[in-house]
């Protein structure tokens, strides 16, 4: 089961070490990671997706609890998930289409070089893959995902 | 107060009234021993390892319920102390660790002796830090204090920078904690109290399961007046020997793959298990689909983590035990009939009757457990028992009469041989006026035999008793049932002399190999009152049982072993 949590820690020294060793010394999964700052705190907000089954999550949680520096574990409720995606494109490619696909999953182009365009796609993780395997019709040399950012409402 | 780094952790150590440290010194923490050899406020015994620092430390903890310090340098000093570390933390054990670690401008630069000692620890520690500025080192020592004995207890490491070390600040030692995170539960939920008495009113063959976490909250006298208000029988884990003392009618014993009959029966049938501070460890759970199998699990943990871990609970309950019991006591006075569950202590007591815990007693040869059955005789509440790991550790664990907490220091989670002599110094040097016993294996004892130095030096006088099987005994007995005796690598027939090695480190030595010679030995032992070891010659091919094989079902034990 795939599972997203929001973990609020002290942004202090070696705080994300402790969280990843959690999860390799447990042998639980990450599946994605993001971590940054939160605005006027002392804190920081990580975004883990990760999966296991029901008391596997439910350790995951009681584990990441016990750490010290952990303020806060968000673990259910409804959350807004969105990740991040750069696709690198060879100008050489028939762009046919491109546009309308950037439209439909919040994407723009970010940059362009001599021979290549980056394109950006901002969207719901399982879109994201949907719009990874559309593209792949533009043959892109290099695709780079964010992990997911996850609000809870 | 303006003080250098150094002069902080003295002033901080006299503010939290430790009045012993264990340590060794070296390179990056010669600044704090500078300090240590001016002061006199707390007593510091140099080992002979870094690992019996923490292992001493962790005695003096064990015996006391205070927080062990140590001190050890960077680099080798640190790694050696990890062993010391990690059997704290799976017992969760009370302990401050304070690291010496190479200059903050070298970090990162494989400097002589660096290494990333909180990488190294942040698994076997409750919490952890490295000191990077001076300003913080009063607060980080006070929350390092805070947080090794407050909630689960357990080890915090602070390693300190040299530099750090030198530095001047302000020294003003927090008078209170106010930590943004860390906020234990101490009080159980009252509604999910009253519905574990509720559960209990219910049971027909309610079973008492005690833990570590018992002797950890000193909850022992509210648990045996629990007990004995609602009638119910109780097991102890191998951690929580000694909470309801051996005397007591209600207690059936240890439980486990080398528990007493009794008390795994009383497991499996039970329709109700009230787990008063365990971790189910797999050493007492056996076959986790059969364990329990029948039975309603109230679990009583301050550890949320440690709650539906292994097993799912029914009445979970966090909170520190000694107040969770506490509110349970009125409760259960009123509602439990302590009558209701007689047919089930007589069916239990039958059990006890049909396969007490016994051993072949020989007169040709020492039987192992009838040494430590007779210091159990002669010694009884007078001692406290320390072990190493192995077979000796299991029987002395079946066989020593225990009566109150605390009395039983034993590496459980970990199971770390080394931990018998180191951790006896520390024990002695905390309760003088007991007789500390080590009950060690030919195999154990030489992990640490460098402490009879530190218990010479320094008068502890320790008790070692060596069972000595000239085996790798617990192995071999495995390597005995399950691996077809295919002795790979545990026979010590090739042994130091024991007693002329005591006798080196200027301590008394003796070899026993009968029963008069071993009650006239243990007597001058404890008479001459200096460090002694006792080289107890046993029957090489004694084995502990019952037995539940690794993976097995509690009812379903090896009661005997037959060629």
């Amino acid at each position: 089961m795939r599972r997203v949590l929001s973990v609020i820690v002290l942004n202090e020294d070696g705080v994300l070490s402790r969280i990843s060793g959690l999860f390799a010394g447990r042998g639980y999964n990450i599946d994605s990671l993001t971590v940054a700052p939160i605005p006027k705190t002392n804190l920081s907000r990580l975004t883990i997706v990760t999966s296991g089954s029901t008391p596997v999550l439910e350790q995951i949680v009681k584990q990441l609890h016990k750490l010290i520096p952990t303020y806060k574990v968000i673990e259910s409720g409804q959350f807004v998930e969105k990740e991040m995606a750069l696709v690198k494109i060879p100008l050489s490619e028939d762009f046919n289409g491109l546009d309308a696909m950037l439209k439909a999953y919040n994407g723009t182009i970010a940059s362009s070089g001599e021979d290549f365009i980056v394109v950006m796609v901002a969207d719901d993780y399982d879109r994201i893959d949907n719009f990874l395997k559309a593209v792949k019709k533009y043959n892109p040399t290099d695709i780079v995902r964010s992990g997911s950012v996850a609000m809870d409402i | 107060m303006e003080l250098s780094g150094s002069q902080m952790v003295i002033e901080a150590l006299r503010k939290e009234n430790v009045s012993v440290v264990f340590g060794y010194p070296g390179g990056a923490i010669m600044n704090v021993y500078d300090e240590v050899y001016k002061q006199n406020y707390f007593k510091h015994i140099l080992t002979r390892h870094e690992q019996a620092a923490l292992h001493a430390a962790d005695g003096y903890a064990r015996a006391t319920g205070e927080v062990g310090v140590a001190f050890v340098t960077s680099g080798p000093g640190f790694t050696n102390a990890v062993t010391g570390l990690a059997t704290a933390y799976m017992d969760s054990i009370p302990m401050v660790v304070i690291s010496g670690q190479v200059p903050i401008s070298m970090i990162g630069t494989d400097a002589f002796q660096e290494i990333d000692a909180v990488g190294i620890s942040r698994p076997c520690v409750k919490h952890n830090y490295l000191v990077k500025d001076v300003k913080d080192l009063p607060r980080i020592l006070k929350e390092a204090f805070y947080i090794a004995r407050s909630g689960r207890p357990g080890p915090v490491h602070v390693d300190i920078p040299k530099d750090v070390t030198a530095q001047i600040g302000h020294f003003a030692y927090p008078s209170e904690i106010k930590m943004q995170t860390y906020k234990p539960t101490y009080k159980g939920n009252p509604r999910q109290i009253k519905k574990a008495i509720e559960a209990i009113v219910a049971a027909k063959r309610p079973v008492l399961y005690i833990g570590g976490g018992a002797i950890n909250s000193n909850a022992s006298a509210e648990v045996r007046e629990f007990a004995k208000i609602c009638g119910i029988p109780a097991v102890e884990t191998l951690m929580a020997r000694g909470v309801m003392g051996d005397e007591n009618p209600l207690l059936l014993g240890m439980l486990g793959m080398h528990g007493c009959y009794s008390a795994n029966m009383a497991m499996s049938e039970a329709d109700l298990m009230i787990a008063f501070g365990p971790r189910f460890d797999d050493r007492v759970t056996g076959k986790l689909s059969e364990f329990a199998k029948h039975a309603k699990i109230i679990h009583v943990d301050i550890d949320p983590s440690s709650i539906g871990k292994i097993v799912p609970i029914d009445y979970p309950i966090v909170g520190d035990l000694k107040n969770v019991v506490e509110a349970m006591i009125p409760l259960a006075k009123e509602h439990v009939d302590a009558d209701k569950y007689k047919p089930w202590r007589d069916l239990l007591k039958r059990y006890n009757e049909i396969h007490p815990l016994k051993y072949e007693d020989s007169n040709e040869v020492l039987k192992p457990q009838w040494a430590i059955e007779r210091v159990g005789q002669l010694l009884g509440d007078k001692a406290i028992i320390c072990t190493d790991v192995g077979q000796h550790q299991m029987w002395a664990a079946q066989f020593y009469p225990f009566s109150y907490p605390r009395q039983w220091l034993s590496s459980g989670g970990l199971g770390t041989m080394g931990y018998g002599l180191p951790a006896a110094i520390g024990a002695k040097v905390a309760i003088p006026s007991k007789t500390v016993i080590n009950f060690t294996g030919d195999g154990s004892i030489l992990m640490n035999i460098q402490e009879l130095m530190t218990a010479v030096e320094n008068k502890v006088a320790v008790v070692n008793i060596i069972l000595n099987n000239q085996f790798l005994g617990m192995v071999r007995q495995w390597q005995t049932f399950f691996y077809n005796k295919r002795y790979s690598s545990t026979d010590l027939s090739v042994q130091p002399d024991f007693v002329k090695l005591v006798e080196s480190f200027g301590g008394r030595g003796f070899r026993v190999k009968t029963k008069d010679e071993f009650d006239k030995a243990l007597k001058e032992a404890i008479e001459s009152n200096t460090v002694c070891m006792i080289d107890v010659q046993v029957d090489r091919f004694e084995n502990v049982l019952p037995m539940v094989p690794a993976g097995g079902t509690l009812y379903n034990m090896m009661l005997e072993y037959k060629e």
